[in-house]
Parts: C-alpha cells; sequence; structure tokens
C-alpha cells in the first residue's frame, strides 16, 4: 500500500449511452493501491456501465480510463485481464459441466503466459497445487470433483470470485458478491470472501446494495444515480448525504 | 485414464490390428485401410466440436491433402507413401493456418455455412482445372515404401499397416490433446466463450489452432485415402463427402476417438453391403442406422464406454 502515489484505476471523464438513456456521464474515478471501493446505486444507475466499461466490455463514448498510468480505453475484456483488471459476476458464470477444479485450472492456465505448458497436464507444472489453495481458501475443496451443475448458488457464487483470483490481479471488480444470499448469511459470507481474497489481490472495487455490507466493508463508498456521482467519501459521509438516502439508500440509512 | 495408460492402450490396440491384419481378407483390409483414412479427418472434427463449433467443409483439408499429395506423386515424381502423406498433412495444415484465424471469428451456424462455402470454392475451382483432369480427376500409381513398390497381397497389407499406425498415433495425440490445458481450454469455450475471454485468453486463437489442427487431421486423412485408392476426383471437396465427415463424427459422438473409427468402419461397411444388395436404396440404410443411433445412444457409440462420469464420480477423465 505505501509509496504508491500513482492511482492503480483511473476513470476520466467517462461517458455512456444507449439511444436515450444515459448510462454514464463525467464519471471520474480514481481508486488508490490497496482500498476498498464500494458502488451503489439503484438499479440502472449506472454501477455494472463502469465495471463493463473498465473490464472492457463496452467501450466508452468519451473519457479516459488508466491502469496504473496505461491507458486501457477501448481494450478487449482478455487484453485488459492480461494487463491485471479481473472481475467476478453477479450472475456467476461458469462452465457448468467441467467439475470446480476444472473451472479453476482453466482460469490458471488462463493467467499463464502462453507456452508448451499449455499443451502439457491441465494439473501440471503446480497448477493443481493453486487450484487447490484457491478452492481451499474459499472453502469449497470438498467440492473440487463435483460438476458445477452439482453445486449450488452459493459455492458458484464462490468458484466465480476464486476464478478472478487466479492471475492475482492488480484490481479485483466484485459485481454483488453476495447477492442470493439471504440476509443473515451475507455477513459470513463477505466475511469469507474477503478473507479470502486477502493477500491474494488488495485494491477491490465491489457493487453492493446491502447498506450495512457496504458499512462494514467499504473504505470508500460512490454513490450513482442516473449515470452520474451523486456522493463519492467515507461510508459514513456518503451514506448520510441527502440526495444518497433519497435515492439510493431509502429510509434504511 | 492417465496419459501413460492411454498411450499403453492405444500401442496395443495398434499391435492386435496389426495382428488381426493378417487375416483378413484383402477387400477387408481395404475397407479398414478406407475407414481409417477418413476416420481420421472425422477425428479433426471432434477436436473442432468440443469448442462448440462444428464444420461442414471438412472435404476441403481433405481434398488439398489429396491433392497435394497426388500432384506431389505425378508432377514431381516423388513415390514413397510417408513422403507423400507428411506433404498433404503439411499442405492443409498451411491452408487451415491461413483460414483459421478468418472461421474463428464466427460461431454457431456461421462458422459452419463458412466452412461449406469454402469447401464448395474449392469444388467448383477443381470441376474447372483441367490441369488437375476437371471432374474425372485423375489415377495415381501404387506408391512406394522404403523403396519397395506397394504391389498385390503384400502391398495391400503394407497400406493397411501404414494406415493403422499413422491414424492411430496422430489419434493418440489428439486423445492426449483432449487431457492438456489446451483441450480443458477448448472445452471452457464450449460451456463459457465469455468468461475465458475474461480470464484473459482469446477464443478466436484457441480455435484457430484448433481449426488448424484438424485441418491437418484431414489432409492426412486425404494423402492416406488417394495412396489407398490410387485416384482422386473433385468431389473429395463436396460437401455430401463433408456431410460423412460430419456424419461419423456425429455417430461417434465427441467422448472417445477409438469411437470415431469404429463409426466410420460402421459406415464403409453398411454402405458397401448396402450398394451390393440394396444399390438404390443404400443412403435410406444409413439413415435408418443414423436414427437408430440417435434414438438408443444419443451421445453417440463413444458413450457406450466413456464419458459415464457422473455415475463414477472418482474417474478422472475420459478413455480413448
Amino acid at each position: 500500500m505505501a509509496g504508491d502515489t500513482r492511482p492503480v484505476l483511473s476513470a476520466r471523464g467517462l461517458a455512456k449511452s444507449f439511444g436515450a438513456v444515459v448510462a454514464a456521464a463525467e464519471v471520474t474515478i480514481e481508486v488508490p493501491a490497496g482500498e476498498k471501493l464500494c458502488l451503489i446505486g439503484s438499479n440502472g444507475a449506472g454501477k455494472t456501465t463502469f465495471v463493463n466499461m473498465v473490464t472492457g466490455y463496452l467501450t466508452p463514448d468519451a473519457g479516459t480510463i488508466e491502469l496504473d498510468g496505461e491507458t486501457i480505453t477501448g481494450l478487449a475484456p482478455r487484453t485488459i485481464a492480461r494487463k491485471g483488471i479481473c472481475r467476478s459476476f453477479q450472475i456467476p458464470q461458469l462452465c457448468i459441466e467441467l467439475t470446480a477444479e476444472e473451472n479453476m485450472l482453466v482460469a490458471i492456465a488462463a493467467a499463464e503466459p502462453r507456452g508448451l505448458s499449455f499443451w502439457a497436464d491441465p494439473a501440471a507444472g503446480g497448477r493443481d497445487a493453486r487450484a487447490r489453495e484457491l478452492l481451499d481458501r474459499f472453502g469449497i475443496a470438498a467440492m473440487a470433483d463435483r460438476p458445477v451443475s452439482e453445486m449450488p448458488g452459493g459455492m458458484r457464487k464462490l468458484l466465480d470470485i476464486a476464478m478472478a483470483l487466479a492471475r492475482r490481479p492488480r484490481l479485483l471488480l466484485l459485481d454483488e458478491p453476495t447477492s442470493g444470499v439471504s440476509a443473515e448469511e451475507k455477513f459470513p459470507a463477505m466475511d469469507r470472501v474477503m478473507e479470502a481474497v486477502s493477500g491474494q489481490a488488495s485494491t477491490i472495487v465491489f457493487v453492493e446494495h446491502d447498506m450495512d455490507i457496504v458499512r462494514g466493508y467499504a473504505d470508500r463508498v460512490i454513490a450513482f444515480y442516473s449515470g452520474r456521482v451523486i456522493s463519492d467519501g467515507t461510508p459514513d459521509h456518503v451514506l448520510s448525504d441527502a440526495e444518497v438516502k433519497r435515492y439510493v439508500s431509502g429510509g434504511a440509512a | 485414464m492417465s496419459r501413460t495408460v492411454l498411450v499403453l492402450v492405444a500401442a496395443g490396440l495398434m499391435a492386435a490390428l496389426l495382428l488381426i491384419g493378417l487375416a483378413l481378407p484383402r477387400w477387408l483390409l481395404f475397407l479398414v485401410t478406407l475407414a481409417a483414412s477418413h476416420g481420421i479427418v472425422s477425428v479433426g472434427i471432434l477436436v473442432i466440436m468440443r469448442g462448440g463449433l462444428v464444420s461442414f467443409g471438412q472435404g476441403l483439408v481433405f481434398a488439398i491433402g489429396g491433392y497435394a499429395a497426388a500432384l506431389s506423386f505425378t508432377q514431381l515424381g516423388i513415390t514413397d507413401v510417408i513422403v507423400l502423406i507428411l506433404i498433404g498433412t503439411a499442405a492443409a495444415a498451411l491452408v487451415g493456418a491461413a483460414v483459421g484465424p478468418l472461421l474463428a471469428r464466427y460461431t454457431g451456424i456461421f462458422f459452419g455455412m463458412l466452412t461449406l462455402a469454402l469447401s464448395m470454392v474449392a469444388y467448383g475451382v477443381l470441376i474447372k482445372s483441367p490441369a488437375v483432369g476437371g471432374s474425372d480427376g485423375f489415377n495415381i500409381p501404387r506408391g512406394t515404401l522404403f523403396g519397395v513398390r506397394l504391389e498385390g497381397a503384400g502391398g495391400d497389407y503394407a497400406l493397411y499397416a501404414l494406415a493403422i499406425l499413422v491414424t492411430g498415433i496422430a489419434a493418440t495425440a489428439v486423445a492426449l490433446h483432449t487431457r492438456s490445458a489446451r483441450g480443458l481450454m477448448t472445452r471452457a469455450i464450449h460451456g463459457n466463450g465469455l468468461r475465458v475471454e475474461y480470464l484473459g485468453t482469446s477464443v478466436q486463437s484457441v480455435m484457430a489452432i484448433n481449426f488448424t489442427i484438424a485441418a491437418a487431421l484431414g489432409g492426412l486423412g486425404g494423402a492416406l485415402t488417394i495412396v489407398a485408392l490410387g485416384h482422386i476426383e473433385p468431389t473429395f471437396a463436396f460437401w455430401t463427402q463433408s456431410g460423412e465427415f460430419v456424419f461419423v463424427a456425429i455417430l461417434a459422438g465427441s467422448h472417445s476417438v477409438t469411437a470415431v473409427f469404429i463409426a466410420s468402419l460402421a459406415l464403409e461397411l453398411v454402405r458397401s453391403f448396402s450398394n451390393l444388395y440394396f444399390p438404390n436404396t443404400w443412403q435410406m440404410a444409413l439413415g435408418l442406422f443414423l436414427l437408430a443411433i440417435i434414438l438408443f445412444l444419443p451421445a453417440g457409440i463413444g458413450s457406450l464406454w466413456a464419458g459415464r462420469r457422473k455415475a463414477s464420480p472418482s474417474s478422472g477423465g475420459e478413455t480413448p
């Protein structure tokens, strides 16, 4: 964390619209190394559009995105992933006919530089050990040999995040890591994710709807409303903002 | 099945087939030689199919391998069948490497139709090319192996043995590839290509290389076929020929390369017997055969012994 003056991620003046719908306007966000930044906002506020622009799925109409000072605007998702931005998905994106371990091996093989080992056994070259280690971190090692199609939703969610860590990304984006988890299980689930992630990735941007989770885990919060950033600061500051209360958190905060 | 066991089983299978060949009548030796030569083309389709795409144009690479080998014989005077097979394989692989990256940009039916279109363009060009015999094609005399001319019963057996060894080794390589990180990545692309891209791998480049591998196998099959058949014509690139390769791949299912050769042999047997006993309706016999497979073995012949992972969670992978 210390000694790094340049932000890991620097997005400036991002704009994106779909026809008449403005999904992003003048979005400027800098994420310093080691920060856990939470994005909040109601559905359609522009959180996922931001995540999609940063990971290359969408190209912004205007603005620039830099990773460690290098411009990555408009690059393909795979190129951006190679540069160190990895993401998990709100709906887990897995290969359901493969086992949990095979999914991990795919992620690990994808993270390695292409070489002869790509033509060797998937488990070779320490890939199996790394796969087990990551599955273990998320407490899903017992399910390693099961096809994903037989795994419960919560475990798929964890596997999805574990795969995003295979590369030890510079920046990890988690799209609603606790969605689909019941209210009383949200804290244990988030604890598990944060514990598992520690040491693998330190700079994290996550999207979350539960304000208690936001308060508990974020260093900083950014609130979106119709494509714009309406508040940016500490959790206490943002969650007590009148506009945020009206448009995002409702009466809950 | 571990990789060592796989190689040992494959070697044992090839040795057994070489021995059995000594007892087979000449017509059956020829039939098995053709089935192996055609089967390896369908093994190539399997390499693509595992990534979720089907090529309806493998006739293209089959014809390129065949013509490259045949022309090397008649124009350049190269008679050694092993060299001819290498030339056919290399020529088709080169074409595959050239068109693969273009084709790999497409998925689903677009990919299938483009491969079909390319093969039909090749067919059209070949049929209008008097230099290579036009629609009649041309004949190729029997080649040589280590300086010995392949004639008579001995020559037939030598070609049979060559076909078993060459296609056997190539198929074993494909089975090993299936168990590699690349092979796993190919299956992952079939399962969720978008996620693979997000993990940092180019789906297009993996599929382009898979197409090149399939092209090399197609060229290998084409060269082996003309060496055994002694004849080549533009129908090698015709869509019905490509369709037959897909037919065999579907018949076999994507679980096992061994099943592809069984399916290929079954096709050759059904074809020759139906031709003999009901020459005008042999396609119908083939249709009924495929219908029976689809009804009773929807995952292909290979599912009889491979790909039953759900029943036995301890097993480590597919069998060859």
